[in-house]
C-alpha cells in the first residue's frame, strides 16, 4: 500500500507517507496510507489516541504543541507545506458549525468555490445545492432555526460547494439522534463516493466503520490526551 | 511566514503601553535630582528632594495617600467577597451583575460629585429628613466632603472600585468551577460563606491579583476624586503634586518631579504593605483550615453583605439622580426635600458652553478608542496566527500603565512632550489617553476573542478562504458584540480621564471631565449638575450603541443573541 509510484496512483488519491505525530515525546500516530478516489478509510481509536490530531495534520491546522513529520499527497501533489486554505481538503466536524451571522444561503455562498463567477450563476449554484438536500428556497433562513438534521445537511452541502479534492470527517454523526444518524451517514457516504472523493473518517462508533465499508485502521490507547 | 507586519504589532502595542510609562518616569526622575537643562537645571543636586521634604504637612499627605490606597481596596474587596460568597446564583446577584456595566461606565468624577451632592451638609439626604427628623432649618456644621481624615474620599473611591473588582472576579470565576467546589465544602459541614472562602477564594484571588494591585495604585494616587471629596489642607500627595505641576512658577517643576518620584514610592509602599497583608492572611487562613471551624451560622453575615452592597448601589444611583435633579432645579431652599420648581434655565444659559468640551471629549475619546481597538484586534489576530498565547509577562505589560500611578509618569511625559515641541497637540492628547484606553480595551476583548470556537476558522480554511477573509468575514462579525463593548469601555475610560487631559493638554484642551472637576471647587450645584450629567451621558450613549447595534444588525439571527455565559 505504501509503495506507490506517482504514475500508477490515480490522479485523485489521498496519500499519507510515513506520517508521525508526536506530543511531548509521546508518539501518537505513525502510519502510511493511501485512500483511493471514492474510498472511505476509517480510523478508529479511543479518545486520546491521536485520531483528531491526524485529521488536523492532514487538514493543515495542527496545533503548535505537536511535532509532525511525513508527507501528505493529494493526487500526487504534495500539500504538506501548504496552508489549510490552499489544500482543497474539506472537513466536517461533530457540530455543523454554520456561521450564525450569515443566512443559510450566505453560508453556502461562503463555501462556494471562487471558480464560479457571476452573481446570478453563484446564486443558481446555491439554490441548486439547497434543492439537492431538500431545502429548496431556504436561502434567507436563519441557520439557528433549522433542525439538527437540516443543519448537518447544510454543512455537508457547504463543504461540497467548495469543490474539495478530499474529505475529512471528524466524528460528524456522533451528535445526531440514532435514526437521523443512519440517514445522514448514508447521505454523506453516497455523496463522497459519487463525487469520487478520497475520504478519511475518524470515529469511535463501530457502526460508522461498518457503513463506510472500507479499510479500517485501529489506533491503540496511548495514555496521552488528544 | 507571510504577514510580516502583523508580527510587529504586539511589539508596537507593548511600546504604546510601556514606552510612555518608562519615558515619563525617567522624565520625572532627572528633574527630581535637579537636572532639567531647559529650565536651567544643569547639575545634579539633592535640592529638589530637600525642598520636597521641607514641605509642611507632607507626612500627612503621604499617610492619606497610603491609607486611601489600602483601605479603599480592602473595603471594596470585602464587599465583593461578601456578594460572591453569600449570593452567587441568586436573584440579587443577577440583578447586581446587570448593574455592573452601567456603574462601571460612570466616570469617577461624576460618581464623586453625586456622592458629594448627597451627603453634603446641605445635600439631598439632609434635605429629605429635615426639618422633620433632625429639626435643622440650616445646614448642619459638618465637614463633608473634604473631611480631614479622607473618609469621604475613601467612600467615593470604594463605591467606584466595587463594580470593577466584581467584573474581573466574574471573568475569572468560570475557570474555577465555584459552585461544585463550594458544594463539596458545604457537604463537609462548612457554612456557605466559609465554604466559599476556603474552596474558591484563594484561587480566585490568584487570578485577580493584578487588578487588585491596579486598584491599590489608583486609590493611592487618584486626583479627580481626591479633588472633589478629599481633604484640602493638607491634601493627599497626588493633589499636592498636581498643584505644583500646574504652578505658573516654572521652578516648581523641580519640586513636582521630586514629588512624582515620592508618589511612585508611596504607591510601591502601599503595594508592599498589601503584599505583607497577603502573607498574614495566608497564614491565618492556614490556621483556620487546621482548626476546622465550620462557621455554620453565617446567615447574618450574608444579610450584612447584601445590605451593604445594596446600600452602595442605592447611594450611587441616588447621587446620580441628585445630579440630574440639581441641573433642572429652579429655586430649591434648604430644608425642602425637592426643588419648588423645575426649570431649563441653566441648560439654556450654559448649553452653548458645553459644546466645546463635549466636542473635545468625543474627538479625543473617539480617536484613542479607534486606535486602541485597531491595535488590540491586530495583537489578538497575530496571537492566533502565530499560535502564541499571551503569557504572564504580556499580562503584566498590560497592567503596567494601570499599576504605575498616573500622576508619577504623566508629569515626566508632559516635560518630554514639551521639550520635543509637540506640546498641546491633538495627537499628544490622543496618545496620552491611549496609554490608558488600550489596556482596558485589551482586557475587555481578550477573553471573548480567545473563547471563539477555533473550529470556525478551520472550517473557513478548509473551504478555501484565507486568514484575512476569516478575519473580516468571520471573526469580526461573530464578535461584533464584544468588540463594540470593548470600544465602549475604551471610550468611557477616555471620557473619565482627568489628569492626562489636564497635564498633557496644558489646560488648552477642555473636556467635559476637566470642566466638571474644575467646577467642583465652586459651589454652583446646578452648573456642576449639568457637566456631571453630560459626563455620564457620553459613556452611556457608547454602551447603548454597543448593545443596540448588534441587536439591530443581527435581529434575524438567533445564534447571535447575547448568551448568558455565567
Amino acid at each position: 500500500m505504501q509503495d506507490m509510484t506517482p504514475y500508477d496512483a490515480a490522479s485523485r488519491d489521498l496519500t499519507l507517507e510515513k506520517v508521525q505525530i508526536r506530543l511531548h515525546d509521546a508518539c501518537l500516530i505513525d502510519l502510511s496510507l493511501t485512500i483511493r478516489a471514492g474510498e472511505i478509510v476509517t480510523v478508529m481509536g479511543p479518545s486520546g489516541s491521536g485520531k483528531s490530531s491526524l485529521l488536523a495534520f492532514v487538514g493543515g491546522f495542527l496545533a503548535p504543541g505537536f511535532a509532525a513529520t511525513g508527507r501528505v499527497l493529494l493526487g500526487g501533489q504534495e500539500v504538506t507545506g501548504l496552508p489549510a486554505e490552499q489544500r482543497h481538503i474539506g472537513i466536517l466536524f461533530q457540530d455543523p458549525l454554520l456561521f450564525p451571522h450569515l443566512s443559510v444561503g450566505g453560508n453556502l455562498a461562503f463555501g462556494l468555490s471562487r471558480r464560479i463567477k457571476g452573481r446570478a450563476e453563484r446564486a443558481r449554484r446555491v439554490a441548486e445545492a439547497l434543492e439537492s438536500i431538500n431545502l429548496g428556497g431556504y436561502e434567507a433562513r436563519d441557520p439557528e432555526t433549522l433542525s439538527g438534521g437540516q443543519k448537518a445537511r447544510v454543512a455537508l452541502a457547504r463543504v461540497l460547494l467548495s469543490e474539495p479534492c478530499a474529505l475529512l470527517l471528524d466524528e460528524p454523526f456522533s451528535k445526531l439522534d440514532a435514526d437521523l444518524k443512519a440517514q445522514m451517514r448514508q447521505h454523506v457516504f453516497d455523496r463522497a463516493r459519487s463525487k469520487g472523493l478520497p475520504t478519511l473518517l475518524v470515529t469511535h462508533d463501530e457502526e460508522d466503520a461498518t457503513a463506510a465499508a472500507g479499510p479500517i485502521i485501529r489506533l491503540a490507547q496511548r495514555g496521552g490526551q488528544g | 511566514m507571510r504577514l510580516r507586519p502583523l508580527h510587529l504589532v504586539p511589539m508596537l502595542a507593548g511600546m504604546v503601553m510601556v514606552g510612555p510609562v518608562i519615558a515619563g518616569l525617567t522624565g520625572a526622575l532627572l528633574p527630581a535630582f535637579g537636572w532639567l537643562p531647559v529650565l536651567g537645571g544643569e547639575q545634579v543636586s539633592l535640592a529638589p528632594i530637600r525642598a520636597l521634604l521641607d514641605t509642611p504637612g507632607l507626612g500627612r499627605s503621604v499617610l492619606l495617600s497610603l491609607a486611601s490606597g489600602l483601605v479603599t481596596t480592602l473595603l471594596a474587596l470585602l464587599m465583593v467577597i461578601g456578594l460572591l460568597a453569600g449570593w452567587s446564583g441568586t436573584r440579587l446577584f443577577r440583578w447586581m451583575e446587570r448593574l455592573i456595566s452601567p456603574l462601571l461606565s460612570i466616570p469617577h468624577a461624576a460618581a464623586a460629585l453625586g456622592l458629594a451632592f448627597l451627603f453634603a451638609p446641605s445635600g439631598w439626604l439632609v434635605r429629605m429628613v429635615s426639618p422633620q427628623l433632625t429639626g435643622w432649618s440650616r445646614p448642619p456644621d459638618w465637614l463633608f466632603p473634604h473631611d480631614p481624615y479622607g473618609l469621604a474620599m475613601i467612600a467615593g473611591l470604594t463605591i467606584k472600585e466595587i463594580p470593577f473588582l466584581l467584573l474581573v472576579s466574574l471573568a475569572a470565576l468560570p475557570q474555577i468551577n465555584p459552585r461544585t467546589m463550594t458544594e463539596v465544602a458545604r457537604s463537609l459541614g462548612y457554612g456557605p460563606v466559609m465554604g466559599w472562602l476556603h474552596a474558591v477564594w484563594p484561587r480566585l484571588y490568584r487570578q485577580i491579583r493584578l487588578p487588585v494591585f491596579a486598584v491599590i495604585a489608583y486609590a493611592s494616587s487618584a486626583v479627580d476624586v481626591a479633588l472633589i471629596l478629599g481633604p484640602t489642607n493638607p491634601p493627599p500627595l497626588a493633589v499636592q503634586l498636581t498643584r505644583w505641576m500646574s504652578d505658573p512658577d516654572l521652578a516648581m517643576r523641580f519640586l513636582a518631579s521630586a514629588g512624582a518620584i515620592l508618589q511612585l514610592v508611596v504607591t510601591l509602599a502601599a503595594l508592599a504593605l498589601w503584599w505583607g497583608g497577603e502573607r498574614l492572611a495566608g497564614w491565618l487562613t492556614g490556621c483556620l483550615v487546621l482548626s476546622g471551624v465550620r462557621f455554620q451560622r453565617d446567615d447574618w453575615l450574608r444579610r450584612l453583605a447584601a445590605l451593604l452592597n445594596m446600600v452602595v448601589v442605592a447611594v450611587m444611583l441616588w447621587g446620580l439622580a441628585g445630579l440630574v435633579l440639581w441641573s433642572f432645579a429652579g429655586l430649591w431652599r434648604f430644608p425642602e426635600a425637592l426643588p419648588s420648581a423645575l426649570s431649563l434655565k441653566i441648560w439654556q444659559m450654559q448649553g452653548g458652553m458645553l459644546i466645546e468640551p463635549l466636542r473635545n471629549a468625543v474627538l479625543i475619546g473617539g480617536l484613542a478608542t479607534a486606535i486602541g481597538l485597531v491595535l488590540t484586534l491586530s495583537v489578538l489576530e497575530a496571537e492566533i496566527r502565530l499560535g502564541e498565547r499571551a503569557g504572564r509577562w504580556s499580562q503584566l505589560l498590560v497592567y503596567l500603565p494601570l499599576i504605575v500611578p498616573q500622576v508619577a509618569f504623566l508629569f515626566g511625559l508632559q516635560l518630554i512632550i514639551l521639550s520635543s515641541g509637540g506640546a498641546y497637540s491633538l495627537w499628544a492628547m490622543v496618545l496620552g489617553h491611549l496609554v490608558f484606553v488600550l489596556p482596558y480595551v485589551f482586557l475587555s476583548l481578550g477573553d471573548q476573542w480567545r473563547a471563539l470556537d477555533p473550529r470556525y476558522a478551520r472550517m473557513a480554511a478548509s473551504l478555501g478562504h484565507s486568514a484575512w477573509t476569516t478575519f473580516w468575514c468571520l471573526r469580526l462579525p461573530l464578535l461584533t458584540r464584544p468588540i463594540l463593548t470593548a470600544a465602549a469601555v475604551g471610550f468611557a475610560v477616555s471620557i473619565g480621564q482627568y489628569l492626562p487631559t489636564l497635564l498633557i493638554g496644558g489646560g488648552r484642551w477642555e473636556t467635559i471631565t476637566t470642566e466638571a472637576v474644575a467646577l467642583s471647587a465652586g459651589g454652583n450645584r446646578r452648573l456642576i449638575g449639568i457637566y456631571a450629567l453630560m459626563q455620564m451621558l457620553l459613556p452611556f450613549c457608547a454602551f447603548l450603541i454597543a448593545m443596540g447595534l448588534p441587536a439591530l444588525l443581527f435581529r434575524n439571527r438567533r445564534g447571535m443573541a447575547p448568551t448568558t455565559t455565567r
